[in-house]
């Protein structure tokens, strides 16, 4: 008895860190959508990139900390280069010549992925002082690695919150989302707003992809795999709100992990399913307000 | 607008009787690849009626060409021929019934949210695929016989020599191309384009719009599932990466680059994307670097894809 309960739990806990996890990707991807009015395919890219960096900066210095630590500057650099050279001539185009660009740009990271990397699947070492597990009872026991992964996204969500909330950029960026033209004339550089806003959002997914790497390995393909999930936590939660980005990830991590237990024949499909029904309720997600 | 459509029907004239013609220049290799283009642009034709006349950008087109290339796998007896005349409307009719499900539930959103759920909906098939025992799996499934052209014990051509499989693709290739040319000028083309330009003043007319949508996408879908089929009589190896969304990316590709809105433009696409995809991956295993390339440049520097080039060059003429 006390046994199946605690594997209940299990099942909870891993839920809910597969869906903070999954917040960290959608939260960029509904942000630079709901500002910029962006839908960037090449989104679940960064993830990958995150993954790759970790991976191989941790087999240089043999730290996976050290490696994020190195990692994150490289993302957000990578994030403004990329709105400058790419995503600002696409503010005003319509969306069919954003999601071309940026699926060209799946390509590309795809394949210098495999250039760089090639196409095994690798694994990233959990570091020492979180490689053991917390016994639950006499037979259950679960990883320290993961309850770690799980209050280092809530801590990242609650800072997330924190800057847009209460500081000057976040009120920036809530206002540019608002009127664009305004935000301008009031002199501020909107320009730069969303160029903090893109390489926030890049460097988010790479996080994510970065302390997802010992757990969920290094492979070809988990880009596109966790854009689409993301995508679907988008469309639940409504386009550019955090807060259902939030439950969205949640709700979706639980349906995820309980799916693959208790109906394992249809594993992956769930997910789809809770999207199907969210459209029929509420075309426009959870916490959409405006219908895009 | 004239002169268009003259440029038009020149170009399809031009085209359809060079395409005639080809099976007597050249060999079995450019014949299956020649097949294999047409496929691609009757597949991105149907994806036009979404995304060119009705405004409707799915990013999830690939599920019904999936669809289509299954049943012909399911209609196939294992080790023997099923008949051409009986698995191809069999084929589109599966595909016309999963856009009629699928558009019931995509058609509540639109604008990105669209393409959003267009391609989740189109991944659910590709992961139910690969996890699916009776369906092969991920390792895909094998037609071993093509699909018999008999008719009441009568057997016109044989669809394992290359040239009448070109033909057969040929004639459906002109096919497509008239029923979406007369549906683009019936009523119902107009509605759709109504749609596309400003969908509350059409319901303000009176047109039940969502009705409308519904019924291009089951048209697009059937359409699509006819060229899934196509290429899966032709290659006879089909896998769960025909649902996938590197396909519904191509696809819609063809149809930007190549102009959308017109018939021809994604016909454009097809032979433009291809023929490039064959000599770069001849050239290179890491071919799809630069296609991403060609395509980010495309969008930065072709706001109107290859059909507005043309477009430009007659309005510098005229």
């Amino acid at each position: 008895m006390a046994d199946s309960f605690t594997f209940f739990l299990i099942q909870i806990l891993n839920g809910v860190q597969e869906g903070l996890l999954l917040f960290l990707v959608a939260s960029g991807l509904t942000l630079v959508f709901g500002i910029m009015g962006i839908i960037n395919l090449a989104h679940g890219s960064f993830y990958m990139l995150g993954a790759y960096l970790a991976f191989a900066l941790a087999a240089a210095t043999g730290n996976l900390l050290v490696a994020i630590m190195l990692a994150i500057p490289l993302a957000l650099a990578i994030g403004l280069a990329l709105e400058f050279l790419l995503f600002r001539h696409l503010y005003r185009r319509d969306h069919l010549y954003q999601v071309l660009l940026t699926y060209g740009l799946i390509l590309v990271f795809e394949e210098s992925r495999s250039l760089v990397f090639g196409d095994d699947v690798h694994g990233v070492a959990i570091p020492r002082f979180l490689d053991f597990s917390i016994p639950l009872t006499a037979n259950l026991s679960y990883p320290a690695y993961r309850l770690a992964m799980s209050a280092v996204c809530l801590l990242v969500a609650g800072a997330m919150w924190l800057l847009i909330a209460k500081t000057r950029l976040g009120m920036a960026i809530r206002a540019g989302a608002t009127n664009r033209e305004m935000v301008q004339s009031l002199g501020i550089d909107i320009a730069w707003v969303y160029r903090a806003v893109f390489a926030l959002g890049v460097a988010l997914a790479a996080f994510a992809g970065m302390i997802a790497a010992p757990v969920a390995s290094v492979f070809p393909g988990m880009g596109n795999q966790i854009l689409i999930i993301s995508f679907v936590v988008v469309v639940i939660g409504g386009i550019g709100s955090i807060k259902g980005a939030f439950l969205g990830s949640l709700l979706i991590g639980l349906a995820d992990t309980f799916g693959q237990v208790l109906v394992p024949q249809l594993a992956g499909m769930t997910v789809y399913v809770l999207m199907a029904a969210v459209l029929v309720w509420r075309p426009a997600g959870l916490f959409g307000s405006r219908a895009a | 607008m004239n002169a268009n459509s003259n440029l038009e029907r020149m170009l399809m004239i031009g085209g359809l009787i060079l395409l005639a013609i080809f099976p007597l220049l050249a060999g079995k290799f450019y014949l299956q690849l020649f097949a294999k283009i047409m496929i691609m642009a009757i597949f991105a034709m149907s994806l036009d009626l979404l995304v060119g006349f009705t405004g409707l950008v799915s990013f999830g087109h690939a599920a019904f060409y999936g669809v289509g290339a299954y049943a012909l796998w399911l209609a196939s007896p294992k080790y023997a021929a099923t008949s051409l005349y009986l698995s191809l409307p069999l084929a589109m009719a599966a595909s016309a019934v999963a856009a009629l499900v699928i558009g019931l539930l995509v058609l509540r959103s639109s604008g990105v949210y669209f393409i959003m759920v267009t391609l989740a909906f189109a991944q659910m098939f590709f992961y139910y695929v690969t996890g699916a025992k009776w369906l092969g799996g991920s390792d895909g499934v094998y037609i071993y016989v093509k699909p018999d052209a008999a008719l009441f014990g009568w057997t016109p051509f044989s669809l394992e020599n290359a040239a009448s499989f070109y033909y057969l693709v040929l004639l459906a290739l002109a096919a497509t191309y008239l029923v979406l040319r007369l549906l683009a000028g019936s009523l119902f083309g107009h509605a759709l384009r109504g749609i596309r330009g400003n969908e509350p003043r059409m319901r303000a007319l009176g047109f039940a719009t969502f009705g409308y949508k519904l019924a291009a996408f089951v048209v697009a879908g059937s359409l699509a599932g006819l060229a899934g089929y196509l290429d899966a009589a032709q290659y006879g190896f089909v896998t769960p990466d025909f649902f996938g969304w590197r396909l519904s990316g191509v696809v819609l590709m063809m149809v930007i680059l190549g102009g959308m809105g017109t018939l021809y433009g994604p016909v454009l696409g097809a032979f433009a994307l291809v023929l490039l995809q064959d000599s770069l991956s001849d050239a290179t295993r890491h071919w799809l670097l630069p296609m991403g390339i060609f395509i980010i440049l495309a969008v930065l520097l072709l706001p109107q894809g290859i059909g507005g080039l043309l477009r430009r060059r007659e309005a510098e003429d005229g």
